[in-house]
C-alpha cells in the first residue's frame, strides 16, 4: 500500500486530540479512584466492633450504628418483598397478555418519567400520603413503600425488557405442544429470564442502600434496635440517613467516614455480584 | 385410506391482506403430504391454521372449516389446547427449549398431567428412539439439549412433538436450516414415521417432496393451484403454472 503523506497541520491536530483524549480519561480516572481511596483511609481506621455492634447512648457519648445496619437490612427486604411481585407482575402483564398496545406504550412512558423524578418528591409524596392520609407516622415501612413505589418503574421495565430477549421460538415450541399461556410463561419464558430479574434486584438494593432524600421524610432518623416487624412500624434511620445526620447535625465526622467506607464497599460488592450472577447464567446458558 | 383431514373452502387474512383463497383439501392418514410452492404462497400459513398457531399472531380472520375427528377445529367446544396436542409441530429452525434434554422430552406429556417417574422414563425413551436419536443421547440425558448439533437439535423436537402421542405431525420446512446428512437424517425418520402418525411437510426442497411425500399440494399466491400424488404430478402436471414451478422456470 502506498504511504499517504500526512499535512503537518493535521499532524499537530491529531497529536493535539489524543493528549486531550488521554487528559480526560487520566482525569476521570483519577478523580473515581482518589474518591474511593480517600473515603477508604478516612473511614476504615474509624471502623471498630463496637460501632457496628453497639446502639448510640448520649449517657456514655458513644456512637453505634448496629440500629442503622439492622434498619437497612429492614427497609431492603420490606421494599424487595412488594416492588418484586409487583413489578415483575406488571411487566408479565405489559409483555405477555396485554393487547392494547396504546395503553402499554402510555404506561411504559408514565414509567421512564417516573425513574427520572428526583428521589426528594418521593419523599414528599410518601409523607403526605403515607405517614399523614394512611396515618402510618414516620416509620421504616412508610419509608419502604415510598421505596417500592419509587423502584417500581425500575423492576418493572428491566424485566420487560428481559422478557422481550427470550426466543419468540420458545413460546411457539411450548404452545405447540399444547401447553397453556400461564405453563408457557411459568417453565419456559421466566426461567429463561431470571438472570434479568435478579440483576434488576440487585440494582435496586443499591439505590436503596444510597437513597437518603425520599426516607429522610418518610422513615425518621431514629437509632434504635428493633426486631423485624416492630422495626417496620417504628422511625428509624438507614446507614445513609445515618450518615447524613451524623455528619450534618452532629458534626461526628469519623463515624460518617466509616458508615461511608462501609457503604462504598457494599456498593463494590453490589456490583460484584451483578457481574457475577450475569457471568453464572451466561456460563448456565451455553453449555 | 381414511381421511383424517379435511378443508372445506378455507379463507384466511392478515388484517386486510387476504392470505388464502378458498382452500379445499382432503389430507389421508398415515401418509406424507408435501406442501410446496414459492416463498409467500400461503403453504406455511395453511400449515399453521391446521394447529391454530395462527391464533397467535393478532388480527388474523379466518372463514371456511377444517374438519379433523369429525369435528370444525374453529368450533368454539374445540380446546386448542388438547388440539395442539393431537397436532404436534415441528417448526424450521430447531427450537429446544433451554433445558435438559429429559425436561424437553419430558414438557409436553408434564403439561398434559403425567408426573409419575416410570411413566415418563418410558415415554422419554420411546420418542428418542422413535426420533432416531436416542443412541446419541441416552448417556447424557441431564446435559442441556442447546448443546446438541442443528441436525440432533430437530430430531429432538421432533421426539419432543412425539411424546405427546399425536395424530398429526406437521412439518414446517424442518430441514432448510441444517446439513445434508442431518437433512437425510430427518427424511428418513419422516419415511419410518408415517406408518403410526400422518405427516404433512412444507419444504422448499421439490426434490425432497418427491422423495419422501405420497401427495403432493401446490400452493401460488394463497391458492392451491394442485393437489395430487406426487409421483404423477411431478411427471404429468395438469396445471401449466405447476409445470413452470416444478421445471424451475420461476419460484
Amino acid at each position: 500500500m502506498p504511504e499517504k503523506q500526512i499535512s503537518g497541520k493535521r499532524k499537530a491536530y491529531i497529536r493535539i486530540m489524543k493528549t486531550l483524549m488521554a487528559v480526560s480519561v487520566i482525569l476521570t480516572f483519577s478523580l473515581a479512584v482518589s474518591v474511593v481511596v480517600y473515603v477508604l483511609i478516612k473511614g476504615i481506621p474509624n471502623i471498630s466492633w463496637e460501632l457496628l455492634s453497639t446502639e448510640p447512648s448520649y449517657l456514655t457519648d458513644r456512637i453505634g450504628i448496629l440500629p442503622d445496619i439492622l434498619n437497612t437490612v429492614y427497609i431492603i427486604l420490606a421494599t424487595l418483598l412488594l416492588v418484586i411481585p409487583l413489578g415483575v407482575g406488571a411487566a408479565i402483564y405489559l409483555t405477555e397478555y396485554a393487547k392494547n398496545k396504546k395503553m402499554v406504550a402510555a404506561i411504559e412512558y408514565a414509567a421512564e418519567t417516573l425513574s427520572g423524578i428526583p428521589s426528594i418528591i418521593y419523599g414528599l409524596v410518601g409523607m403526605l400520603f403515607f405517614c399523614q392520609f394512611l396515618n402510618m407516622q414516620t416509620s421504616l415501612l412508610a419509608g419502604a413503600l415510598t421505596l417500592v413505589i419509587m423502584n417500581l418503574p425500575t423492576i418493572m421495565r428491566t424485566t420487560q425488557e428481559s422478557l422481550k430477549t427470550v426466543p419468540q421460538s420458545y413460546r411457539e415450541g411450548a404452545f405447540g405442544l399444547g401447553a397453556g399461556k400461564w405453563r408457557v410463561i411459568r417453565t419456559v419464558v421466566l426461567p429463561d429470564c431470571v438472570d434479568g430479574v435478579i440483576t434488576g434486584c440487585i440494582l435496586t438494593v443499591g439505590r436503596i442502600l444510597g437513597e437518603s432524600a425520599a426516607l429522610l421524610f418518610t422513615a425518621g432518623v431514629v437509632h434504635t434496635v428493633n426486631g423485624l416487624f416492630e422495626g417496620l412500624s417504628n422511625a428509624g434511620a438507614t446507614l445513609t440517613v445515618a450518615l447524613y445526620f451524623y455528619a450534618k447535625e452532629q458534626g461526628e465526622f469519623e463515624v460518617a467516614f466509616a458508615i461511608a467506607a462501609i457503604l462504598m464497599l457494599l456498593t463494590l460488592g453490589i456490583n460484584l455480584l451483578v457481574t457475577l450472577v450475569g457471568r453464572y447464567f451466561k456460563k448456565r446458558r451455553s453449555i | 385410506m381414511s381421511n383424517i383431514i379435511t378443508v372445506d373452502d378455507l379463507c384466511l387474512w392478515y388484517g386486510s391482506t387476504q392470505a388464502l383463497h378458498n382452500i379445499n383439501i382432503e389430507i389421508p392418514e398415515k401418509s406424507i403430504t408435501a406442501l410446496i410452492g414459492p416463498s409467500g404462497c400461503g403453504k406455511s400459513t395453511f400449515l399453521k391454521t391446521l394447529n391454530r398457531m395462527n391464533d397467535l399472531i393478532p388480527d388474523v380472520k379466518t372463514t371456511g372449516k377444517i374438519i379433523y375427528k369429525d369435528r370444525d377445529i374453529f368450533s368454539p367446544s374445540v380446546d386448542v389446547n388438547i388440539l395442539r396436542k393431537e397436532i404436534g409441530m415441528v417448526f424450521q429452525k430447531p427450537n429446544p427449549f433451554p433445558m435438559s434434554i429429559y425436561d424437553n422430552i419430558a414438557y409436553g406429556p408434564r403439561t398434559h398431567g403425567i408426573t409419575n417417574r416410570i411413566k415418563l422414563d418410558e415415554i422419554v425413551e420411546e420418542s428418542l428412539r422413535d426420533a432416531a436419536i436416542w443412541d446419541e443421547v441416552k448417556d447424557r440425558l441431564k446435559k442441556n439439549a442447546l448443546g446438541l448439533s442443528g441436525g440432533q437439535q430437530q430430531r429432538l423436537c421432533i421426539a419432543r412433538a412425539l411424546a405427546v402421542k399425536p395424530d398429526v405431525l406437521l412439518m414446517d420446512e424442518p430441514t432448510s436450516a441444517l446439513d445434508p446428512i442431518s437433512t437425510s437424517k430427518i427424511e428418513e425418520l419422516a419415511l419410518q414415521l408415517k406408518d403410526k402418525y400422518t405427516i404433512i411437510i412444507v419444504t422448499h426442497n421439490m426434490q425432497q417432496a418427491v422423495r419422501i411425500s405420497d401427495q403432493t399440494a401446490f400452493f401460488l399466491l394463497g391458492e392451491l393451484v394442485e393437489y395430487g400424488n406426487t409421483e404423477e404430478m411431478f411427471s404429468r402436471p395438469e396445471d401449466k403454472r405447476t409445470e413452470d414451478y416444478i421445471t424451475g422456470r420461476f419460484g
